[in-house]
């Protein structure tokens, strides 16, 4: 019951977290890399000789005029990585030359800005598909629940939970994009996508303890019955998200090194999406039922 | 109850039997030899993506303005197949040339998609496929025992080419050939492919007809033989029919084949990824690390968790890990970092289930139930759950699978597969090993047994 009695505070919590992620979001921007946009990355190791200088690379690649602006990071402690409009063949070639022999080649990618739209496009439509898949089901799981909250309004509230659940993770990439330049990228869309499935999932759960403990009607009042079946069920959702949570740990420190960003963001939905369906999709269950009774009042 | 045993007996020996499967396939494949084709169980390696083994990847416009939209089909899978012709040469192990139809998400542009595993000189890639094949006629060598001529391959190797001495080249070649067409024979209903010569090369043909009755003349595309038809009698028109035992795809593919002497459309490359091995192989340690990592510690949350259950759950876990792998080896799935990524996931989800039927269970032996008929109970109510709370997941997964770039197909596919093993190892191998203990009895120590976390199962409320 501490849960639903102190709801005002945990909401709260949710809508600050939901706010400051719009805020980063906002203020830092989505650097949006060049899977979306176009362009090209070419990452060097220098193994044999210490790596030149920054400068050194800058003025070499200076030499190249029709490659335009070029963006030189160093990464790790032996290499470099370039990034620059999408080149061809001859022009990578150009830049290989100017980076000197000892330059190893890690990684090389030019993506056309044709197939960054198609991306675009298809993450959007993608989204808009998965949107609709979970919203559809959601209705489809509630067909059932009327008294004394309608179904639809459970609806919602999974939907505006799956709103928090998705902000805060994008609003945490916005921070960590600002600060150590991680770009949005495939990835980035799959994280956000697999967020709104797996984080739906609890919500479902949850509700659908309290659906079955209004059948049953042991409770004598709406809150009692929400904040019983909370403590039901909350042991399960916490020892299942922390099972994926280990999981995802397990690949932000230990995993290879492109899907790092990609499980930090999960980890985040996943954590976020476990405390929303505890501590602010209930609670708000709670708040449409006491405004629903003022207002018949 | 010794059915029940008998089968959890079995299902043990044969999550054993997987398990070594896995494991003797990849130690019998590292050993096989570069080169040599692999045999029995060698034949089943994780097949990994550009991003873990290294290569390039390479995605090209087919430029289709020129072609009538009926064709539009057959032009690029011909294309494809001179593309796959071209690559076969330099002996690259299992490339992958997929056609990309001009969808909606990309407005209407065809497109080919080449990967190139191994090949990490991106410029080599991109001239092995520029390059224009050689379509060419060539009739059988008077001398019958000629020396074979040895061939020095792209890679250094010496092997030794027995066509290249049994034919030898005539002056007739794809460049004079007008076009090949597919066709039945009216009486037979056999396929058959039609070539038609230019006026020139109809004249070459009639002359190497006339002079070769009863002998073979060879075909030869990029320098190995694709069809050496006998000649019956000389030729004249400048019209070939080449028969065989043709299936109609085959005789299709050979049409698609001729008709490419030169590309059939022209080719723009507009986006290329290379992975170089050091990076690959790095990514392959790390996930196969994170891996590992990440299924121990939750081997160990779900035994100091759930005790007896959790420990059950840790076998049913370690099933459902050797089934994933094994179906990577057999449908095969290509692995990428991302596909790593979701099966690790994967793992995290799988324990869901059982966690929702333990609690399940808990709450039924509170409820007075004695071990049995809390377990069928748990089972039975917690299936709906189950099902329900893997829904979204799967509802996700098919939709990134369908819309997404190979990337988010690598990820997707291995993520859908994980929901769906998951679902049925819980459900059905926890069930079995759990019934299996046969625990009649309640009493303090099993309901410490099926509690969790610092309580027993009766002393929570």
């Amino acid at each position: 019951m501490f849960i639903i009695k102190y709801k005002k505070i945990f909401v709260s919590i949710s809508i600050a977290l939901v706010v400051l992620s719009i805020g980063a979001i906002l203020f830092f921007g989505l650097n949006l890399g060049i899977d979306f946009k176009g362009g090209s990355l070419t990452e060097v190791e220098y193994t044999n000789i210490s790596r030149p200088d920054q400068s050194v690379i800058e003025a070499s690649l200076k030499t190249l005029p029709t490659l335009g602006q070029a963006l030189i990071q160093p990464i790790g402690d032996k290499g470099y990585s370039i990034k620059t409009r999408d080149i061809t063949d001859k022009e990578h070639k150009d830049v290989l030359a100017a980076l000197g022999t000892s330059a190893t080649e890690k990684s090389f990618t030019s993506i056309g800005p044709s197939v960054g739209a198609e991306l675009v496009r298809k993450s959007l439509i993608s989204f808009i598909l998965v949107s609709l898949g979970i919203i559809f089901w959601i209705a489809f799981s509630f067909r059932k629940v009327s008294k004394p909250v309608s179904s639809w309004k459970y609806g919602l509230i999974a939907i505006i939970t799956l709103v928090h659940d998705i902000m805060i993770p994008v609003g945490v990439f916005a921070v960590l994009s600002h600060f150590s330049g991680v770009e949005v990228d495939t990835l980035f869309v799959v994280a956000v996508l697999t967020v709104l499935g797996l984080s739906v999932s609890d919500t479902i759960v949850v509700f659908d303890r309290i659906r079955e403990n209004i059948r049953i009607g042991h409770f004598k009042t709406f809150e009692e019955t929400v904040g019983r079946s909370l403590e039901q069920v909350y042991t399960r959702s916490i020892a299942t998200s922390s099972t994926v949570i280990i999981a995802l740990l397990a690949l932000v420190f230990w995993g290879p090194a492109s899907t790092k960003v990609f499980a930090l963001m999960l980890t985040a939905g996943m954590f976020f999406g476990t405390y929303s369906s505890i501590f602010l999709a209930s609670p708000l269950l709670v708040f449409v039922k006491n405004w629903q009774d003022k207002k018949s009042k | 109850m010794w059915k029940t045993r008998i089968t959890a007996l079995l299902i043990l020996l044969l999550g054993f039997g997987i398990g070594y499967f896995v494991y003797k396939s990849e130690m019998s494949h590292r050993a096989v030899v570069k080169d040599v084709a692999p045999k029995g169980l060698a034949k089943f390696p994780f097949k990994l993506g550009l991003d873990l083994s290294g290569g390039s990847h390479l995605v090209y416009r087919a430029d289709v303005s020129q072609i009538a939209a009926s064709q539009v089909a057959d032009s690029m899978s011909s294309l494809r197949d001179v593309i796959e012709r071209r690559i076969n040469i330099f002996g690259v192990s299992e490339p992958s040339i997929q056609v990309q139809d001009g969808g909606f998400s990309n407005q209407g542009e065809q497109r080919l998609i080449v990967d190139l595993p191994g090949v990490t000189d991106v410029s080599k890639a991109i001239a092995m496929i520029g390059e224009t094949p050689v379509l060419d006629f060539r009739t059988e060598n008077p001398v019958k025992d000629a020396p074979q001529q040895a061939v020095v391959g792209k890679d250094g190797n010496v092997t030794l080419d027995p066509y290249a001495s049994k034919y030898i080249k005539t002056d007739l070649t794809g460049r004079y050939l007008d076009k090949a067409i597919l066709e039945f024979n009216q009486n037979t209903g056999e396929p058959v492919v039609s070539l038609q010569f230019n006026t020139e090369g109809s004249a070459l043909f009639e002359k190497i007809t006339r002079e070769n009755v009863g002998k073979s003349v060879a075909i030869f595309l990029d320098g190995s033989p694709i069809s050496i038809p006998t000649v019956n009698e000389a030729i004249t028109g400048g019209k070939a029919q080449i028969s065989g035992n043709f299936t109609p795809q085959e005789a299709k593919t050979l049409v698609g084949r001729l008709n490419s002497g030169a590309l059939p459309v022209n080719i723009e490359l507009i986006s290329t990824q290379t992975i170089g091995p050091s990076l690959g192989s790095q990514a392959t340690a790390a996930g196969v690390k994170a891996a590992l990592i990440g299924f121990m510690a939750i081997a160990l949350f779900l035994i100091i968790w759930y005790r007896l259950p959790g420990l059950i759950a840790t076998i049913a876990l370690s099933m459902y890990v050797v089934i994933m792998l094994a179906i990577f080896k057999l449908l095969p799935v290509t692995l990428t970092a991302a596909g790593i990524a979701g099966f690790i996931i994967s793992i995290g989800i799988a324990v869901d289930a059982n966690v929702l039927i333990f609690e399940r269970i808990k709450e039924e032996l509170r409820g007075g139930a004695n071990v049995t008929d809390s377990m069928h109970n748990g089972f039975k109510r917690a299936w709906l759950s189950v099902r329900d709370s893997n829904i979204s997941s799967i509802i996700t997964a098919i939709i990134l699978y369908w819309f997404g770039t190979t990337l988010i197909k690598g990820f997707a596919l291995v993520f859908l597969i994980g929901v769906l093993i998951s679902m049925i190892s819980a459900i059905s191998i926890t069930r079995l090993f759990l019934y299996t203990l046969n625990i009649k009895k309640t009493s303090g120590f099993t309901n410490f047994l099926f509690g969790s976390g610092l309580s027993s199962a009766k002393s929570q409320k």
